[in-house]
């Protein structure tokens, strides 16, 4: 054990250093729970994926049949209920609009998103869905919590009942001074009951989740067999190490 | 160091376990990378079944497409070509469609066509010698490759001959039948090119 | 048999077969005392095996053009069968290649493998690392991610500090005005010819060498003083079979690791793959905190430590140019750590502190404090090196056993 030691202390300093990169990186991000073998989930995301983004947002990396594969549907059921913009399953997820003609309409020129919960991370994603507000500053009338000044519209505020209103809070900074800053964003209740009014919040946040859950399946779709194929592998290793090890002992008898 | 006592049993029966178990684990990383050199999702997508308009083709015609990025030809025979076909069985190399790899079942008959197609030839347009792709010489073409040609298709890299289904002349290089492709019809002037009758 | 025989005999007469084979292998007589920390050598070679295979398989569907380069890498991980595989192996290779060859070179350290006879072996060992970090340099490019494009802009941009001709040679490595095609086109090049071919030249010569000096081991003796009648060294055992079978059970513990993380965590929490890597290139807007990945990041860190652009990259460059002098700063009259004194057991305690502190700190963003942090530290790194050849003299050591320690289990 003392022998050890060198490197016991080697690796607690990087891991104590890997928590310290952790828990860097700004804004509170809420948390979501995803599942690569919740294939309804996945299915709904998709759903909601093609109708609502798939307009102006490729996925140029993402094969329709592919996806139909992983999700377990046929490619009958892929092409009736989820393409749109081409005839052939074997197409990956391009979309019409050009990307001059975008730039003029939004100002920027909307990201393709294969790859997009790699690069945001699914929490931010599903933060992100759930943090646009009403702005009449901004030329869209909306804004977001953990995107400022973006530029899209709050494409999913039908299915959110409306585009949320922000909620203030007071605070007070080092020097005693007052401040507004929003505390949460809610959708107006209008004359919904409590329980409608839960329901409706609570089927916005399955859709979200399911959304972000088929994003991060698109991030990488390899996902779906790592987990098992991984257990599979150090299991065999495992194996492996056993017979290599009781080599190693029965040769070392040799040695005095 | 010493050897001596040693239980040279167990040693060989550890290096034996140890060698089979190690070299089925190199089996198992082969695969993946064997694998990845097939052809891709892309390639895959890129080679998918063909659909053809054949409603515009017009009898004695030929109308070539590309699947998996070979030529293959739809040629309309006339009623004079069928006819011709039977005749020409003593000078062909297979005349049966005898060679399984060069047709799909459903395609191995004297048209070489599906049945009730009969007036469609559906061939790779790929010389079976070493690959170069024949001319359609039709039937009274002012160049025809031979006194009594009855059209058909002639490789211009090596002078193979072939009947207008296909069906290689003797005394050529090329050794067999030219393919046909797996296709169906999914009306009667749509033709898919990639897909087995029946399988569509 | 006797056919397998006849067989080896005649290409014994054409080729040193067996004399090779005996002299690396069966003949090599290591010492019997190796401990855990001896296994980063085989490690080391076979990260470099894999770091080849995938390279090549990768090669076969990567495209070096800045048009098509980040979506060659998606169709890697997607459309090709099992790309995404070949390629997490690859990634997490990089990154385990330096783990294992940093534990590698503090054994060295610990070990004072680099003293007399040992000092070209450990100044081609250096080369090796170099040369790894060049190639991990160029091959982080590739993918051609905002980290991969930004990282390599700032990393060239230190060779515009040198004076008079900075400029010019960070456009000639460029071979455009900023990071552009050309830069993808020479770095994939370099990435998969030429510093692999001087890798495994390297690496060739370091083996080479090693077995002419012979391994040395945790009690820092010379097993080839002490020989029997035959002239093999009392404390000397085969290498094969003794330490293959032994490598063999380091080599799968250490898989078992590997695939876990190749399988479980390929990003590693963005140690391994950074997040920004996953938006293409974009020469207009430079993320908001660029980080190298974490095997440079001590040298990042010293680099930024210095107020003075010039000045940094000497100290950054000063930094690796001391590890290949430790040979002749190392004064001590013993070689283990075992049998140093309480002063260099401090000195190399507080080298890993700051290097780890440096490694950290290369990927925090350069506040105030925490740069004067990396200064205190930087200046320990150094303290380390160039007051070795004072405190290894003053260091009170212990007298070495005439025979390695080993107890047989």
């Amino acid at each position: 054990m003392k022998k050890l030691l060198p490197l016991t202390a080697f690796f607690s300093a990087l891991l104590s250093a890997s928590v310290a990169l952790a828990g860097g990186g700004g804004a509170h991000l809420m948390h979501v729970d995803t599942d690569m073998n919740d294939q309804g989930s996945l299915q709904n995301g998709a759903k909601l994926f093609v109708n609502y983004c798939l307009s102006c947002h490729s996925a140029s990396f993402m094969r329709f049949n592919r996806m139909g594969k992983d999700l377990g549907l046929t490619d009958e059921q892929v092409k009736e209920n989820l393409m749109f913009t081409t005839d052939k399953v074997g197409n990956t997820m391009e979309i019409a609009m050009d990307s001059s003609d975008a730039e003029r309409w939004f100002g920027v020129t909307p990201p393709d998103l294969s790859v997009i919960s790699r690069a945001r991370g699914s929490d931010w994603l599903y933060t992100y869905f759930l943090s646009f507000y009403k702005d009449d500053s901004k030329p869209l009338g909306i804004n977001n919590l953990v995107f400022k000044d973006v530029g899209m519209p709050h494409v999913l505020g039908d299915l959110q009942g409306g585009i949320p209103e922000p909620v203030y809070k007071t605070v007070k900074d080092d020097k005693g001074h007052e401040h507004q800053v929003i505390e949460k964003v809610a959708v107006p209740k209008g004359s919904m009951s409590d329980s409608e009014y839960a329901k409706l919040n609570a089927d916005y946040e399955r859709n979200v989740r399911d959304l972000v859950n088929f994003l991060e399946y698109m991030g990488e779709p390899a996902k779906m067999v790592r987990y098992s194929l991984g257990v599979k592998v150090i299991l065999f290793l495992l194996l492996l190490f056993i017979f290599a090890f009781a080599l190693k002992k029965e040769y070392w008898k040799d040695i005095h | 160091m010493s050897t001596e006592g040693v239980d040279m049993k167990r040693r060989r029966m550890l290096i034996g376990a140890t060698s089979a178990i190690s070299a089925v684990g190199v089996g198992f990383v082969a695969v993946p990378f064997i694998k990845s050199m097939q052809p891709s999702a892309k390639a895959q997508a890129a080679g998918a079944p063909v659909e053809v308009d054949i409603s515009k083709l017009e009898p004695g015609q030929m109308l070539t497409v590309e699947w998996r990025g070979k030529p293959v030809w739809v040629v309309y025979r006339t009623e004079e070509n069928l006819k011709d076909l039977p005749a020409m069985d003593g000078g062909l190399r297979d005349p049966n469609s005898e060679v399984k790899s060069q047709q799909p079942e459903y395609a191995a008959n004297p048209a070489r066509s599906i049945k009730g197609k009969e007036k469609y030839a559906v061939l790779v347009g790929i010389c079976t010698h070493l690959g170069c792709s024949p001319t359609h010489v039709p039937l009274g073409a002012p160049n025809s490759p031979t006194e009594d040609w009855k059209g058909g298709f002639f490789c211009p890299c090596h002078g193979s001959r072939f009947d207008l289904a296909g069906r290689v002349a003797q005394g050529v290089p090329a050794p067999t039948n030219l393919v046909v492709p797996p296709h169906a019809y999914l009306s009667d002037t749509r033709l898919i090119i990639g897909v087995d009758q029946g399988a569509a | 048999m006797k056919a397998l025989v006849a067989m080896r005999d005649w290409v014994d007469e054409r080729f040193p077969m067996t004399e090779t084979w005996n002299l690396h292998l069966a003949k090599y007589y290591a010492p019997k005392n190796f401990n855990f920390w001896y296994y980063f050598g085989s490690l080391a070679l076979m990260m470099f095996v894999i770091q080849i295979v995938t390279g090549i398989f990768l090669t076969m569907n990567y495209k070096p053009d800045a048009s098509l380069a980040f979506a060659s890498v998606e169709y890697i991980m997607r459309d090709v069968d099992w790309g995404w595989l070949i390629r997490y192996l690859h990634s997490t290779g990089a990154s385990f290649f330096f783990i294992v060859v940093y534990l590698h070179m503090f054994r060295g350290l610990m070990y004072g493998s680099y003293k007399k006879p040992r000092e070209l072996l450990w100044v081609i060992g250096m080369f090796i690392y170099l040369a790894l970090m060049a190639e991990a340099f160029m091959g982080y490019l590739l993918p051609w991610g905002q980290m991969s494009f930004w990282g390599a802009q700032v990393i060239i941009s230190l060779f515009g500090a040198i004076p008079w001709v900075g400029e010019t040679l960070a456009l000639w490595i460029r071979g455009d005005f900023v990071i552009a095609d050309a830069t993808l086109n020479r770095f994939f090049a370099f990435h998969v010819i030429l510093v692999p071919f001087i890798l495994a030249a390297l690496v060739f010569v370091h083996i080479i060498a090693l077995h002419a000096v012979g391994s040395n081991n945790p009690d820092g003796i010379e097993i080839k003083k002490n020989k029997d009648a035959n002239g093999i060294p009392v404390d000397g055992i085969p290498f094969h079979p003794y330490y293959s079978v032994k490598d063999i059970v380091g080599v799968v513990f250490f898989l078992m690791i590997f695939s876990a993380v190749v399988f479980f965590l390929p990003e590693m929490g963005g140690w391994f793959l950074e997040k920004d890597n996953f938006i293409p290139a974009d020469p207009l807007k430079t993320p908001e905190h660029i980080v190298p990945l974490w095997y440079f990041t001590p040298f990042y860190a010293i680099l930024r430590a210095v107020p003075d652009k010039f000045l940094g990259v000497v100290a950054m460059g000063g930094a690796i140019v001391v590890l290949f002098l430790l040979p002749w700063l190392d004064r001590s009259k013993v070689k283990s750590i075992r049998y140093k004194g309480l002063i260099f057991k401090t000195a190399v305690s507080i080298f890993v502190v700051s290097f780890i502190m440096l490694g950290w700190l290369g990927t925090q963003p350069a506040t105030p404090e925490l740069t004067q942090l990396a200064r205190i530290f930087s200046v320990l790194y150094f303290a380390f090196f160039l007051l070795m050849p004072i405190y290894s003299v003053m260091d009170k050591t212990k007298p070495e056993p005439d025979r390695v320690t080993f107890d047989a289990h």
